[in-house]
């Protein structure tokens, strides 16, 4: 059992120089057999594991992480949250992670420092008015929280923004969806990874897949650097890496891995208490709570897994955030790096099921998949429990690439596409 | 960030390209005959590899010829650029 974290266990380890702390999770040696294996520990496959654990009471799971937990794409992205998508599945499986976040900390007694400071997107020229426009109300009938902004209103929302008319691409207007926000990303895979440790799963880092092994079309355990593991189910929630052991298993994925950058600025006082996102211009910008400007580069158009980008991407990124941002004009930028994210040509994900059976792909998530991490762990633990996905990810079957039934959300949400 | 050695050109920095994807992925010859496994298979399944990768890239911001690449897309070293229509140099 684990000790609760609260301000009466903070008081008692500051009394002692906090070494003390229990260890929030163990670090096992893999068994010889599982109920089901997640491949993949970062956010997204330690909530599947959390959830498979206590919704689904499979407690003989284990997670397999090649590095170390959240050390991917986990621990890489600009930790926005927000559910204004356009389509209705999407706007369904988003708004899903959003109202799971929204009691997150408490349901995991982990503060993941859920922010709801809302998130602005900017609109530059008249198409972006009518696609903001019409998102907003699609948004509206879905139940999601959206209002449309008016040039003065976004300036109201955030004085820092450059509205002048004579800018090259000046403000006309923005949509608010002020439920949205941040959230601390370690945090999201430590709270989960604690959660399902709890509840007995495996947390095995420092081991890598090195193959799938079949009996026909169905699944009998995994080569790992730890040795085989025998399973009759395995998640996979690997990425970038995900055509990587779809290959292991005789598969071709409709991905293909691109390199994304981020960068953080030096830390300074509180100036932007908003997420602001351009997708015109390529720029968005928050502030962390160490008080580093957190902004979103845009991905390479080359397959790489180098998780190295270009660097005329961020200095596209940074050219927007100035016009944009006159104010950051003389900050310096402190890191840059890159992780490498698998993009589905509808840039929508692929929670589902695979010819193979005991086999599941959880992909696909290309430049956004940190806001649907509860979600997604949610939604993909059901879908490995019942051997059937959740009516909320129905739609984001592998099969839609052959039926055509696409969910194309390219453009149409946001930028970070 | 890289430099390519486009096959018209010369060296030039990788900015001024544009990656077009996997490369020798032929159109189909009886577009009507095909079932929708074929279409999704040629549309949108990509070998995606880690490691050497045989690819498109158009000299954009150049002479806007396409020519074909081989790759190592574990850390983006080139190992060979050849025209269209030419057989890859390495296998």
């Amino acid at each position: 059992m684990k000790n609760k974290y609260s301000i009466f266990s903070l008081f008692k380890n500051a009394l002692t120089d906090h070494e003390n702390w229990q260890r929030a999770w163990r670090d096992p040696e893999p068994k010889k057999e599982y109920d089901a294996i997640i491949v993949g520990g970062g956010g997204h496959g330690l909530a599947t594991a959390y959830y498979l654990a206590k919704k689904h009471n499979l407690r003989n799971i284990a997670v397999l992480e090649k590095g170390w937990i959240g050390g991917g794409n986990t621990g890489r992205n600009t930790t926005i949250i927000r559910s204004n998508y356009l389509w209705d599945a999407s706007a369904g499986l988003y708004d899903h992670a959003l109202k799971i976040w929204e009691g997150l900390s408490q349901e995991l007694n982990y503060n993941v420092m859920f922010s709801q400071r809302g998130v602005m997107n900017l609109a530059h020229n008249l198409q972006d008015v009518r696609d903001l426009k019409r998102r907003t109300h699609a948004n509206r009938l879905n139940g999601v929280d959206a209002v449309w902004l008016s040039t003065e209103e976004v300036k109201k929302f955030c004085p820092i923004i450059n509205t002048s008319p004579n800018i090259r691409y000046p403000v006309l207007g923005g949509t608010l969806q002020k439920r949205a926000g941040t959230a601390r990303h370690d945090a999201v895979a430590w709270g989960y990874a604690r959660g399902a440790d709890e509840m007995g799963v495996d947390i095995i880092q420092n081991c890598e897949v090195k193959g799938i092994k079949r009996n026909g079309d169905t699944v009998e355990g995994l080569e790992t650097t730890k040795g085989f593991i025998k399973t009759k189910k395995i998640g996979v929630v690997a990425a970038g890496h995900s055509s990587v052991i779809a290959n292991m298993a005789g598969l071709k994925l409709p991905l293909e891995s691109k390199p994304l950058q981020a960068l953080v600025s030096e830390p300074v006082k509180p100036i932007i208490d908003t997420v602001v996102m351009s997708n015109a211009v390529h720029a968005y910008v928050s502030q962390s709570d160490k008080g580093e400007l957190v902004i979103g580069a845009g991905t390479d158009d080359y397959v790489s897994y180098s998780q190295k980008g270009s660097h005329d991407i961020v200095e596209g990124t940074l050219h927007a955030i100035l016009e944009l941002y006159p104010i950051f004009s003389r900050m310096r930028m402190l890191r840059q790096w890159g992780g490498i994210v698998d993009i589905c040509p509808d840039a929508s994900p692929i929670i589902s099921k695979t010819p193979i059976k005991g086999l599941y792909f959880n992909c696909g998530w290309g430049t956004g998949g940190f806001k649907a991490t509860p979600g997604s762990g949610d939604l993909f633990a059901h879908t490995i429990a019942n051997d059937e996905p959740h009516k909320l990810n129905a739609a984001f079957n592998i099969n839609r690439f052959v039926s055509g039934d696409l969910v194309d959300e390219h453009g149409a949400a946001a930028v970070a596409h | 960030m890289f430099i390519i050695n486009c096959p018209y050109c010369g060296e030039r920095e990788q900015s001024e390209f544009k990656a077009g994807g996997e490369a020798h992925i032929e159109r189909p010859k009886q577009p009507t005959e095909l079932s929708d496994d074929q279409w999704a298979e040629y549309l949108f399944m990509r070998k995606n590899i880690k490691g050497i990768q045989f690819e498109r890239w158009v000299h954009v911001h150049g002479c806007r010829k396409w020519f074909n690449m081989v790759r190592d897309t574990t850390n983006d070293q080139i190992h060979a650029v050849y025209k269209m229509g030419e057989k890859p140099p390495i296998k």
